[in-house]
């Protein structure tokens, strides 16, 4: 309590805001993602007949449950902060954040909630398709999630399709402000975020559960299947990372100028692969550096000249933008090479070695740490801004006390650390109830099925 | 759409949205709550059985108050600032029970066996605190959010009066969806709840209007006294009727086993709608009504083609989704 006496309530706001929406994001991750695999086992399981399909749905079914209610309890906390912690945000941009936001509870939240019931406890009680539609709804709804809740995040690192009329945001163009210059990349950069993050999820477990002795053919296959996945994934990612990076080059360059450590305008600028950056001397201490590299990805040109920081009134922290940045990338380069191997392992021998075993396992949640990364880069990277250009976070801050801030924020994170606890020993856990479980009825699910189908 | 509808028509039409999305709340999430501060601790199978019956039903249950919160910060920015900087505290207390409540449901039944009981401690603490900060939050409401011992005073009476009200829905939903001694046991709970809900809705009825001048002004001067007084008569009646059907329940084939929960719906509808009428078009208690807290009339528009389309159909297939788990509770399994 002390600590937080010191710190006041824009400081305490931000901490708190930035761990409520840390602890959020982990479990829609897996979520998103997690939901297009279950809807693909049931399709399989209808095309195939092959029960190891319904094994795989309802060992996965159970973890996709116990997710979603972690996303579904944190995500309610979300819609109250803005009120509590930031009213100006909503006074100033109310007219377009308010609708975004409503669409995402609309159209996204309820579809997911409601049929949720359907897919997690009704597979006996509704015909088969009605089941896997429930599925898809399920699946489709957390995308839209994601569509709308990432259309307005986009729209506050570049807001376009409006104009400020007494100090308020009011729309001129709804089409310009839901597809604003950098939705598009955004949007797909998080959705693959999220299939890496399922895929290294069900890699991971899958791989524990054959360490541990499983010898059923659930886990192996669904460590294959997700592995082909994943390495389809991590190439597109990193791909469409770079397009991202160029977009942000465009839109925002003080951001880019932070990621790649660039305190003066400079033309053959280097890529700095890592430094220590320091703020107050405003340059880079033991880097390692390639030259004119960063010219080139940016500009296509050896030569090109990039902005530096020293072109901006506001500009972000440096160090925390720079460091993410590169745990992001190094995580995605792992992720490429442990996919690609493994796949190329298990097409070889049907399985993979001991130790590629044991670092699979470790990767389990290797997308949380890379996703954390990445919205850490883009969100600092906005700073001073709440919305780019239009409001900064120290305008929109509540005028309560830091003490109650305090309070709140500490509850936060003992709830928090507690839960995040709780839920990776149980996903581990369920992973070696599963490896002792008999494949109990299954088989006369499985008839049911053909028995409704005919 | 705004074309067509004036600024103040689109504020009364979200109002009732908001009005609908909060009533909708209270009646779902309600039932649920009201099941988890009834949950035994100590006997394991009907904890389970307990908690099946809302099994399928939670999570949309809880998205109702998302949407409530979520219209009130579209629609109305200004009154969800107010709101949520007054009520800081219990917002978080509210947050952090309905937190371990809703992960107390899945883990319950996935994290280690040994470590159940304190799960279902949680879920229990879990409803009783999320019953009790609402409550307290609608007290300070009704107070206009003042600081005096009056007003906490209300706001702790008010309180234990959601406490009972939820503890008696859900206990008409046991009535309704279990059997034999659990359903036994629930009948006996639905009386002793519905007596305690009685009485705190008699004393917010009467401490409203007394602290409320302009609440007492709205419900007694004529002509509206007594175009208004079949509503608390009627509310008095289904109390009365549920209590005596309760103590000769159950029924043989376990006929009317439904009639005490929609009794309950009922006396939830006629009670929101009391509290709704006292205020109207206030949003804020003696501050701000919906007309100066609204959105730009071109945000409320764009917003309202979204809500046409989606209430009606989320209606339905909440509908559905009640038809299909419709009857005495089975065990749960995730298939």
């Amino acid at each position: 309590m002390e600590l937080f006496l010191r710190l006041d309530t824009l400081v305490l706001s931000r901490i708190q805001f930035a761990l409520n929406i840390s602890f959020h994001i982990l479990f829609p991750t897996i979520t998103i993602a997690l939901a297009w695999y279950l809807f693909y086992f049931k399709i399989k399981l209808h095309f195939t007949k092959d029960e190891v399909w319904m094994r795989a749905y309802r060992f996965w079914v159970k973890i996709f449950a116990l997710t979603f209610a972690l996303g579904v309890v944190s995500g309610i906390t979300m819609s109250f902060q803005f009120g509590t912690n930031w009213p100006g945000f909503m006074q100033t941009v109310g007219n377009i954040a308010g609708p975004l936001l409503g669409y995402e509870v609309l159209t996204a939240f309820f579809l997911e909630a409601t049929f949720l019931g359907i897919m997690l406890f009704g597979m006996n009680r509704v015909k088969p398709w009605v089941h896997t539609l429930a599925s898809f709804i399920v699946a489709f709804g957390t995308s839209m999630s994601a569509f709308w809740i990432l259309s307005l995040n986009s729209w506050m690192q570049t807001p376009t399709g409006f104009e400020m009329i007494d100090g308020v945001a009011h729309v001129t163009d709804w089409f310009e402000v839901i597809f604003n210059p950098s939705f598009p990349y955004r949007l797909s950069h998080m959705l693959l975020a999220s299939g890496l993050t399922a895929s290294f999820l069900i890699i991971g477990l899958s791989a524990y559960r054959i360490y541990r002795g499983d010898e059923k053919r659930a886990p192996k296959q669904t460590l294959k299947t997700a592995l082909t996945i994943a390495a389809l994934l991590a190439p597109t990612q990193i791909f469409l990372g770079d397009m991202h990076g160029l977009n942000t080059l465009e839109h925002q360059p003080q951001k880019v100028a932070a990621i790649e450590g660039i305190w003066h305008t400079e033309q053959g600028a280097p890529l700095v692969l890592f430094a220590v950056p320091d703020e107050k001397t405003q340059q880079n201490l033991w880097a390692i550096e390639i030259p004119n590299l960063a010219s080139f990805i940016l500009t296509h040109d050896w030569q090109g000249e990039l902005k530096g920081l020293n072109e901006f009134d506001k500009h972000p922290p440096v160090a925390p933008v720079f460091y993410a940045f590169r745990i992001m990338v190094a995580l995605g380069m792992l992720m490429l090479l442990v996919a690609w191997v493994a796949r190329w392992q298990i097409f070889k021998k049907q399985q993979t070695s001991p130790l590629l075993s044991k670092v699979l396992i470790a990767m389990t949640f290797s997308g949380w740490v890379a996703t954390l990364a990445g919205w850490y880069v883009t969100e600092i990277g906005r700073q001073p801004y709440l919305v780019s250009g239009i409001l900064t976070v120290e305008q929109a801050v509540t005028p309560i006390a830091p003490e109650n801030v305090g309070f709140s924020l500490l509850l936060y994170i003992l709830v928090y650390s507690g839960l995040l606890v709780a839920y990776i020993h149980t996903v581990f856990l369920m992973a070696r109830r599963a490896v002792d479980i008999e494949e109990i009825n299954t088989t006369a699910v499985d008839n049911s099925l053909e028995v409704q189908h005919a | 759409m705004h074309n067509y509808l004036s600024a103040d028509s689109l504020a009364i039409i979200f109002a009732g949205l908001t009005g609908l999305a909060v009533l909708l709340y209270a009646i779902l999430d309600g039932y649920d709550l009201g099941v988890g501060i009834l949950m035994p601790t100590n006997d394991n199978q009907t904890a389970s059985t307990m908690i099946a019956s809302i099994g399928p039903f939670w999570d949309a249950n809880e998205t109702w108050l998302v949407l409530a919160v979520g219209l009130i910060l579209i629609a109305f920015p200004a009154a969800h600032n107010v709101i949520l900087e007054a009520l800081y505290i219990p917002v978080v207390i509210l947050l952090i029970a309905l937190i371990l409540r809703g992960v107390a449901f899945d883990f319950r039944v996935k994290a280690a066996m040994s470590h159940r009981p304190k799960w279902d401690l949680l879920f229990k603490l879990g409803s009783v605190l999320a019953a009790l900060s609402q409550g307290y939050m609608l007290g300070m409401y009704v107070m206009g959010f003042e600081s005096s011992l009056t007003a906490y005073l209300f706001a702790g009476l008010s309180a234990l009066g959601v406490l009972a009200a939820y503890a008696y829905i859900g206990a008409c939903w046991l009535v309704m969806k279990t059997q034999n001694q659990l359903q036994k046991q629930a009948t006996i709970w639905a009386r002793k709840a519905g007596r305690l809900t009685f009485l705190g809705v008699v004393a917010v009825s009467i401490v409203n209007p007394l602290i409320n001048p302009a609440v007492f002004e709205r419900w007694f001067s004529l002509p509206n006294a007594i175009l208004l007084l079949p509503l608390p008569l009627f509310c008095f009646v289904l109390f009365l009727v549920v209590d005596r059907l309760l103590k000769r329940m159950p029924f043989k084939d376990d006929v009317s086993c439904w009639i005490p929960f929609v009794a309950a719906v009922m006396i939830f509808f006629i009670c929101f709608n009391a509290f709704a009428f006292s205020f109207f078009p206030e949003i804020v208690p003696g501050k701000l009504d919906i007309f100066s807290a609204a959105s730009a009339p071109e945000s409320l528009g764009f917003m309202l083609w979204g809500a046409l389309v989606v209430v009606p159909t989320i209606l339905c297939y909440t509908f559905y989704s009640y038809r299909v788990f419709w009857g005495k509770v089975q065990e749960l399994s995730y298939y």
